[in-house]
């Protein structure tokens, strides 16, 4: 066990020098998270993309983690809270894997430590700047569901976070299925996720697909999306405006 | 002392006086604004608007069933985002001066004049006048679509969305958007744009109005879809309770009803 002497400035609210111990605002985000419940388990999508404000400076970052044997965690928001959450959860897994009893814990209660550690932070007005998508299987029963940032929590057939909320949400609202397969499942999370690098700013064309079954996880390996430029239309805007832009 | 007289452009005169009103404590006027999906995008032959018809004021639907697809020229409409009186007193007043340019020319107004009269105005206003406008029609040069900020700055696209519900439209036309639609495509994929709007914007509601211009043609299609429907309508009507006997019925018509058969052009209110 370690043991954190707190330091003690007073009480953050009052104090200003205690103010740098407090979350007040996210440095290196990643964008949105896309993900779907599908006929044999749950996928998400995410891009590998780490902005530091408007620099793009991380290519590489993997923003979906498997957690324990049922889950996956897929987090957009400020990168270092999300390697905060999953040292959490490291410690969580392993307590559990050390009472050696063969259960393991599921999604459904990853999903509820993760609500009460969000809301607790919140409360304490020193957020995790996280939105975190929680997907899993286990005996059989997909799960999916999310925590954003000030506890707010729920469960449902499709989530996206960030950006994906505006952009992603009504294709998946019209298209979504209980009844997909693993190739209609990916061909709806790359129409979402083609969306949104066309017009998310903060979005680059590297993106990975994790999968969750009941036999376990996949994650693929990183690969990019076709996009089409060649409208007539683009080629030369202001032939019908001279002047005009 | 001559007066000289103003020479235009804003006039700032009341801004002292506005300012020292709001420190004594007076709440400004809320306005109506058209928390909005309107959408536009070239076809085959022409091009096709969409709007929905919800009128917000703050939290509150004003207006169930307003019109946001404006007439400027016979040949050329234009949606209009945000404050509703902005974009009505905009388009109406280009209307009027594009009317007296046909007059003086003999000649079909071009999308390209509106646009520009339009820019000038709002950047004139420097954002003030919050207006954000799809602008189309068909002139001699061919189909046109073009989107105006209220800053004043332009667009020219084959696909346009404005509005608080564009997010939800964009991300429609940007799945599903191809050159080379006929009418039938493009009027399934407005309505389809806007029906994301209307779903899934809280600004954004009630019935979707489409038009489709063409050479030479145009069709003003209001209320085109109607997928908000009254949920309960009881299909009795409304019956006294208990056993009424009905003594005497008498009808006073309190209005003349006139009969008016729209020829030409629909009415501007």
């Amino acid at each position: 066990m370690t043991f954190t002497i707190p330091i003690d400035n007073g009480d953050a609210v009052k104090n200003a020098e205690a103010d740098s111990q407090r979350t007040l605002y996210p440095y290196v985000t990643g964008t949105s998270i896309v993900a779907i419940k599908y006929k044999d388990g749950v996928l998400m999508a995410s891009d590998m993309g780490g902005s530091y404000g408007s620099t793009l400076r991380y290519k590489n970052i993997e923003r979906v983690k498997a957690i324990g044997k049922h889950s996956l965690l897929g987090a957009s928001g400020e990168i270092s809270d999300f390697q905060e959450i999953l040292r959490y959860l490291d410690e969580l897994v392993l307590n559990d894997n050390m009472w050696d009893d063969g259960n393991s814990f599921g999604p459904k209660e990853v999903h509820n430590y993760l609500t009460r550690v969000m809301y607790n932070r919140r409360n304490k007005f020193n957020p995790l700047w996280n939105t975190l998508v929680l997907g899993g299987v286990k005996n059989g029963e997909s799960y999916l569901g999310m925590v954003s940032m000030i506890g707010v929590s729920f469960e449902d057939n499709h989530v996206a976070t960030g950006f994906g909320n505006h952009l992603a949400r009504p294709i998946l609202r019209d298209e979504w299925r209980a009844d997909l397969s693993f190739e209609e499942g990916v061909k709806l999370l790359e129409k979402c996720m083609r969306v949104l690098l066309y017009r998310d700013r903060s979005a680059i064309n590297k993106l990975q697909i994790a999968k969750i079954t009941e036999e376990g996880v996949t994650v693929s390996q990183p690969y990019s999306l076709k996009t089409f430029w060649e409208f007539q239309a683009f080629h030369n805007p202001t032939a019908g405006a001279q002047g005009s832009w | 002392m001559s007066e000289v007289p103003p020479k235009g452009g804003f006039s700032f005169d009341l801004c002292k006086r506005n300012d020292m009103l709001i420190q004594k404590g007076l709440k400004a006027p809320s306005f109506l604004k058209t928390g909005t999906t309107i959408v536009g995008l070239i076809f085959k032959d022409g091009v096709i608007l969409g709007a929905d018809t919800r009128a917000t004021e703050g939290p509150i639907v004003a207006d169930k069933n307003c019109e946001k697809i404006h007439y400027m020229a016979p040949n050329i409409y234009c949606c209009g985002a945000g404050t509703a009186a902005d974009t009505e007193a905009v388009t109406d007043m280009v209307s009027s001066q594009l009317r007296l340019h046909r007059y003086q020319t003999g000649r079909d107004s071009r999308v390209i004049t509106a646009l520009t009269l339009l820019k000038k105005h709002l950047f004139s206003y420097q954002g003030h006048v919050s207006a954000a406008l799809v602008l189309g029609g068909v002139d001699i040069t061919g189909p046109h679509l073009h989107t105006i900020y209220p800053h004043g700055s332009t667009d020219t696209l084959p696909f346009a969305t404005m509005g608080s519900g564009s997010l939800a439209a964009m991300s429609v036309f940007e799945a599903k958007y191809k050159e080379g639609l006929t009418r039938d495509e493009g009027i399934k994929l407005v309505a389809e744009a806007i029906c994301s709007g209307i779903f899934n914007d809280l600004g954004s509601g009630s019935n979707v109005d489409i038009c489709v211009i063409t050479k030479g043609n145009k069709e003003y299609l209001r209320n085109y879809m109607e997928p908000n429907p009254r949920t309960y309508v009881s299909s009795k009507g409304y019956s006294f309770t208990k056993k009424t006997e009905v003594l005497r019925t008498k009808i006073t018509p309190l209005m003349e009803r006139v009969e008016i058969t729209e020829v030409g052009e629909a009415m501007e209110e």
